[in-house]
């Protein structure tokens, strides 16, 4: 990593500002920083950055203070002051807020030792959290626009496609295409306008790599896209990013405008033959819009349907004419492959699958937040030593890749090195990179109810097998949620599934099935208990499930009764409490806050 | 509601944008932001803007989540149902709200003082699960803290008869 150029009687304040963390307060933090330091009376310069996402969404708000190396973890305003006085005016460390690592048992100066970021292997997100998102000369000041430059003046537009192909890299939104052939089959088609397209839709619940990556490095994507550009010799580029990610078109918007000023966009970059620009268009909040065809659709001002793919965009795409579309993640990894070179790029991951993937790590486990590995790394060693293990030590049961089109892979494939190919030969797939880690108290047969709910939902309606095959799968699942169904409705499932993975029109509907398939390949008992003992192992399904106290580990401490929404527990202090059947909601919440796992189900 | 639609006001959105059709869906964007949802009139006046027939507005209208044809309530509680949140209780959430104000996703109380929908993710899992109101975040709710978050913005004490 290239270090921060900074003057040496100068202190930097990195403030993370990106989602989690600006929901946690840091806006404040870093207003108060500013306000403080500027009427400050300490005896050293310093300026402030609010940076995009560290990942480190846990601990957040996150402030670095730099050349110390120091992190401070969930900083609130009020404690601006101290920070100021103590670390920045006399180099002292505030121990409360250092993180203190689990194991050890000690406090960390800074982040860089803490296993969390440790294991990561920083790319596609390598300048985020340590620039200031809204400033093109920081991005330029580590290595930005040096790739563009390069492919411009030494590299035909050929070389390009070749060194793209050569990298070995698989398009990061979810199907894993290789990237430098799907540019290839752009160029071998004569033609005299061409599009690129970045597809920054992202809608799989759960999943946030891209967000963090527009709004935390918004120039890296436009780089990655001009590079593109370049090769397949296109006039304009499209950023199709969902309204709800504000700061993600703010940020945008304003390094387009930065990257225009800079002669990177424009007629004739850097005095080159290439002229192109770059359009932000905010998408409407459909899932199916993820899907290319749908998203192209969309784009030209229509409802945002899917079409057959017989003819790919690289032929016809946006407004007929050939098309790259490529993922937000794809586009970041670009001007490393350009700088670094085809091969040293690929000498991380695994065969199959080169380079780094990032994840967005949710659910029960300790550290929620986006972690970015080498491909190959297990699961095991994602979930447990970058994420600290499971939430309230409770045992793993299953992650849940890929988003909607995803599934669950058990527990016992820990060990399973994460790629491409290892997730969809587990029935499962890479899709976009969300990770979502679910413990004993998470109902597969639930998941899978709300997987299809949510498809059900989204599906867009044009084609007959998804509209309606979702419909009836989520008839079935959420009736078993209720205790009801037989094992007709088992075989009627599969059958289902096949049908619509064969005869659906886009990937949304030829995907759908794999939450449910996936679940019955490695939960199927769960199924059963659910249909033929009326009984949710889990303990959420809420008609299946009774909560009780057992009076034997019950200590009387009363956190049961005092978190009770509806106040149905009782009992005295220091005697074993009691749930009254009558008034409980069945929300679970006595449970979540035993200590003592006292409150059981029937 | 409809008395408080500024014509002057929808026309500077529109012209915002050239009379295109690929425009309408950034058109109809800006008014849902401007307005909370998308008024009868705005839909018209984009079909008239950029010659298209109004099914044809009233089609992506529709499709889109993004957008809305009844107007919000002065309180919008958007309960994140993405799959962080949904695992860690958001059902409950809803069904509490729907307990104390007897509305469910994608309604408003008669009195337009609340509305409440589902968001698919909002990015915070870290804080999950989440409700945002208006522009407010409340991370790690509770089935029990649902029903505080509710009396703050001056809801009922007590669960609506349903």
């Amino acid at each position: 990593m290239m270090p921060q150029i900074i003057e040496a009687d100068k202190k930097m304040v990195l403030v993370c500002c990106g989602t989690g963390c600006l929901a946690n307060g840091s806006m404040e933090v870093y207003q108060e920083l500013q306000q403080q330091l500027a009427n400050s009376n300490v005896n050293v310069s310093t300026y402030t950055k609010a940076t995009g996402c560290n990942g480190w969404c846990e601990k957040g708000p996150l402030v670095k203070i730099i050349p110390d190396d120091i992190t401070y973890c969930q900083v609130a305003a009020k404690d601006v002051a101290e920070v100021i006085a103590k670390t920045i005016g006399k180099g002292e460390l505030i121990n409360r807020l250092l993180y203190r690592d689990p194991k050890t048992k000690q406090r960390v100066k800074s982040h860089h030792q803490i296993d969390f970021y440790k294991k990561q292997h920083k790319v596609a997100l390598r300048n985020i959290g340590e620039i200031d998102p809204a400033s093109i000369e920081d991005y330029i000041s580590r290595d930005g626009y040096q790739a563009l430059n390069k492919v411009l003046h030494t590299m035909g537009p050929g070389q390009v496609v070749e060194e793209v192909i050569r990298s070995g890299l698989r398009g990061r939104g979810g199907g894993g295409f290789p990237t430098g052939q799907k540019w290839k089959a752009c160029t071998d088609v004569e033609a005299s306008v061409r599009y690129i397209i970045c597809n920054g839709d992202e809608g799989d619940p759960g999943a946030f790599m891209d967000r963090s990556i527009m709004e935390g490095d918004p120039h890296t994507v436009i780089e990655g896209m001009i590079i593109g550009a370049y090769a397949v010799e296109a006039t304009a580029g499209f950023i199709y990013v969902r309204d709800e990610y504000s700061l993600a078109v703010k940020n945008l918007g304003i390094a387009i405008q930065d990257a225009r000023q800079k002669g990177f966009l424009g007629e004739n970059i850097l005095g080159s033959r290439l002229s192109f620009d770059i359009e932000i268009v905010r998408g409407g909040g459909a899932f199916v819009c993820g899907e290319e065809t749908a998203l192209m659709a969309s784009i030209e001002g229509n409802v945002g349907e899917p079409r057959d793919k017989y003819v790919y965009p690289t032929e016809k795409g946006l407004w007929g004419q050939p098309t790259v579309i490529n993922n937000v993640e794809t586009w970041a990894n670009l001007p490393v492959i350009i700088n670094d070179g085809a091969e040293a790029w690929a000498s991380i991951g695994t065969e199959g699958s080169k380079g780094t993937k990032v994840f967005s790590l949710v659910g029960k486990v300790i550290n929620t937040g986006l972690v970015e590995v080498p491909m190959g790394t297990t699961l095991r060693e994602i979930i447990y030593e970058i994420g600290g293990g499971i939430l309230n030590k409770r045992k793993l049961k299953a992650v849940q890749t890929g988003g909607p089109s995803g599934g669950c892979i058990p527990a016992e494939m820990l060990d399973m090195p994460v790629d491409f190919d290892s997730l969809t030969a587990a029935g499962s797939m890479m899709g976009s990179g969300g990770l979502i880690v679910m413990d004993d108290r998470t109902c597969m047969v639930e998941i899978a109810r709300y997987y299809v709910n949510f498809l059900a939902g989204e599906s867009c309606g044009k084609c007959t097998p998804c509209r309606e095959g979702l419909k009836a799968m989520l008839e079935i699942l959420s009736n078993f949620c209720q205790g009801k169904g037989s094992d007709a409705d088992l075989q009627f499932l599969m059958d289902t599934s096949e049908t619509m993975q064969m005869m659906s029109l886009c990937a949304l509907g030829r995907t759908a099935a794999n939450p449910v398939l996936s679940t019955l390949r490695y939960f199927k008992d769960e199924y059963l208990a659910h249909i033929h003992e009326q009984h949710c192992p889990a303990g959420v399904c809420r008609d299946l499930t009774e909560f009780y106290i057992d009076p034997e580990p019950c200590t009387g401490c009363g956190l049961c009764a005092q978190h009770c929404p509806v106040e149905a527990i009782s009992g005295e202090k220091k005697e074993a409490h009691v749930i009254d059947q009558a008034i409980c909601i069945r929300c679970g919440e006595c449970r979540n806050q035993c200590k003592f796992d006292a409150v059981m189900i029937r | 509601m409809a008395a408080c639609i500024d014509m002057q006001e929808l026309s500077s959105i529109l012209t915002r944008y050239p009379p295109e059709q690929r425009y309408i869906l950034a058109i109809m964007q800006d008014i849902q932001g401007e307005y909370k949802y998308l008024p009868k009139t705005g839909l018209q006046m984009i079909a008239d803007y950029v010659d298209a027939p109004l099914s044809r507005i009233y089609s992506m209208a529709t499709f889109y989540k993004a957008f809305s044809l009844v107007p919000k309530g002065r309180i919008n509680f958007k309960v994140c149902d993405g799959t962080a949140c949904h695992i860690k209780g958001s059902s409950i959430i809803m069904d509490q709200i729907d307990k104390y104000l007897n509305i469910k996703p994608g309604e408003t109380t008669a009195d337009q003082e609340f509305s409440m929908e589902t968001v698919n993710c909002l990015g915070a899992c870290a804080l999950a699960p989440v409700v945002v109101a208006n522009e407010k975040v409340h991370p790690k709710v509770t089935s029990s803290g649902i029903i505080e978050i509710i009396k703050v913005y001056g809801g009922p004490n007590d669960a609506a008869d349903n």
